[in-house]
């Protein structure tokens, strides 16, 4: 079995993110960038199935500009086989995204793909799904367990109100919740032997993939701060503030 | 064009979450229709021509919509939503997971997690973890959204829409329905609660939780938890308050043995009044805290049980 995983690259997850003045963006200059946690996620689970024996080769894909190279070493640090960036310049909207995988996912026909749920960015939660609709395959999203069986993949979800369990037919696609799994740390060694692992470089171009506007970005603002509070000395004081002050008991 | 509203439900009552969906596609035009997908769902079908604004219910009642797989709804919403300019679900985890299905096969972006609309095709949504709001103008011809319930009033009932069958039947065989697990519980529905009180690792175990039930029961409202107390199995999975867990913003929210990570705050910290409980007196929770309380929880919760 082959899998092929989705990695982006986006602010670490403890990085402070800021406005820029002029409120059309974020400014990420000089931010500290990593790989996306769901990403990390996904790519320790497809390690995790091919210790197992169950699958032969993990391939990592980026889009992106050159920079996400770092996250796909990354994830070769971790124990994929070998990368493949799609070179891009723009920040994708999710759906162009998704036609970019789709054309990778033709091109190397994995039997399982392995996404993360959600990028920690833009939060869309949208790509894996636009994929599985692209591709007519069916998706497991929100995945805290996969069990793979003879021809297909059985996935435990995390939904609203607990969890279901779907059967699915391969190939398949999956994005990662958080219960998934514990991803590792890359050792130093496996850091090294990484940089000489394989990285090919497309470009939509190549794979013959027409990107398309869906919308357009007008203004990136600051959200309302909520100003600081009072300290209360006692429980006495806080049911007393919680009844008469903000009337909310 | 009317708008197309994917009700949100478990094939016996309608969720809340739909009512607020319904406020957010009434900012952006006038004719709504609502599509039940489900099976022996008749009873959400009449709740939902009840919702006020609505001028069509469709049922589309067929056991393959029974579990809501995304592979059959999704070709559903997508053959009926061309007739359609906008095309909203609820970002539940089941809009979440059908929504941008649909809009891939409509060939369409998707906007998700809206919280403000400005115009029929200029939305706002949080990105980073709540710490910006983007602005977005939508250059699709069907405008596929996904909607932030805590960010609307719920609509209100009483009307008597009409219900027209849709008899379409698609069934993909690629998924298939194992098993459910799904928590019963006699409190308000999390998302939905006037008062929230959840827990995070300073819970220390699953038992210690029941402190925070009492107080919730005393209160009328829901039990959430930070992720460290989900990981650590204290709590199930699906009463995580955070940005890639549930959005809250109740009346009054109690952080209780909870820090205060940027991801927990973008799901809580548009609740009206917050408490926070922390032995912590540095713990960053206590700047978004209207009322901060220095003290060890299994002092103070028992305390405020009692006195409540
Ligand atoms: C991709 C990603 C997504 C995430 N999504 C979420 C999310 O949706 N929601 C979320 O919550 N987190 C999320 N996190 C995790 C987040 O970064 C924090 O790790 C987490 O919120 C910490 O939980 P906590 O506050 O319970 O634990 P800790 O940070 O360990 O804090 C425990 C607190 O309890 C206090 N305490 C301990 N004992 C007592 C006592 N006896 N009395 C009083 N106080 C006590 C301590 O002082 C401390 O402040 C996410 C992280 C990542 C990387
Ligand atoms: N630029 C990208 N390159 C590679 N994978 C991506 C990219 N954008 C999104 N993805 C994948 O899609 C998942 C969900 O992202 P999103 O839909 O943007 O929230 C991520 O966790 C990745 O696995």
């Amino acid at each position: 079995m082959k899998i092929l995983v989705a990695v982006k690259r986006v602010i670490d997850y403890n990085a402070k993110v800021r406005v820029k003045a002029d409120n059309s963006n974020v400014d990420l200059s000089n931010t500290k960038m990593a790989i996306n946690p769901f990403c990390e996620i996904a790519v320790e689970e497809a390690i995790r199935l091919k210790e197992a024996g169950s699958a032969q080769e993990v391939v990592a894909v980026s889009v992106g500009p050159k920079a996400c190279q770092e996250q796909i070493r990354a994830a070769l640090a971790l124990g994929a086989d070998r990368g493949i960036q799609v070179e891009t310049d723009d920040n994708l909207e999710s759906l162009n995204v998704a036609k970019l995988l789709a054309q990778v996912v033709r091109d190397e026909q994995p039997d399982l793909i392995i996404m993360g749920k959600q990028a920690i960015d833009s939060d869309n939660n949208q790509t894996g799904q636009m994929l599985s609709a692209l591709l007519n395959m069916p998706q497991g999203t929100f995945a805290s367990e996969i069990n793979l069986q003879e021809g297909e993949v059985q996935v435990i979800r995390e939904i609203d109100g607990g969890l279901q369990t779907l059967g699915l037919t391969l190939p398949a696609i999956i994005t990662t919740d958080l219960r998934l799994n514990e991803p590792r740390y890359a050792s130093l060694p496996n850091i090294m032997k990484a940089k000489r692992k394989p990285l090919a470089v497309v470009t939509p171009e190549t794979l013959g993939v027409e990107l398309k506007q869906h919308s357009k970005l007008l203004k990136v603002t600051p959200p309302a701060e909520r100003s600081a509070g009072i300290l209360v000395s006692s429980v006495d004081e806080l049911i007393e503030k919680l009844k008469n002050q903000a009337k909310v008991i | 064009m009317a708008i197309l509203i994917i009700a949100e439900h478990d094939n016996c009552t309608l969720k809340g979450a739909t009512l607020n969906t319904v406020t957010a596609a009434a900012q952006m035009g006038q004719d709504l229709h609502l599509l039940v997908a489900g099976s022996n769902c008749q009873n959400v079908a009449d709740e939902a021509a009840s919702v006020e604004g609505i001028s069509k219910v469709l049922l589309a009642d067929n056991s393959v919509y029974a579990h809501h797989l995304a592979e059959n709804t999704a070709q559903l919403i997508s053959q009926l939503g061309t007739a359609y300019s906008h095309i909203l679900a609820p970002a539940t985890s089941n809009g979440k997971n059908i929504l941008p299905r649909v809009a891939a096969l409509l060939d369409v972006g998707q906007i998700s997690d809206i919280t403000a609309v400005e115009s029929a095709d200029t939305f706002q949504r949080p990105i980073y973890a709540g710490n910006a709001i983007a602005t977005l103008q939508s250059l699709d011809n069907i405008k596929v959204i996904t909607v932030r319930g805590t960010a609307f009033e719920a609509a209100s009932t009483g009307n008597d829409a009409p219900i027209e069958n849709v008899d379409l039947q698609i069934e993909s065989n690629l998924s298939s329905f194992v098993s459910e697990e799904i928590a019963q519980s006699d409190r308000p529905e999390l998302t939905a609660a006037k008062v929230v009180i959840s827990g995070g690792r300073g819970m220390g175990n699953s038992e210690n939780f029941t402190l925070l039930e009492q107080v919730a029961d005393k209160l009328g409202g829901a039990v959430g938890a930070s992720r460290a107390a989900v990981d650590a199995g204290f709590v199930p999975n699906d009463i995580q308050v955070g940005q890639t867990g549930k959005i809250v913003a109740p009346d009054l929210y109690i952080a209780v043995g909870i820090s205060g990570a940027i991801q927990h705050l973008a799901g809580m910290k548009d609740s009206k009044i917050i408490v926070a409980i922390n032995k912590d007196e540095e713990a960053p929770i206590f700047s978004v805290a209207d009322y901060g309380l220095v003290a060890d929880l299994f002092e103070a919760v028992p305390e405020l049980e009692q006195k409540l």
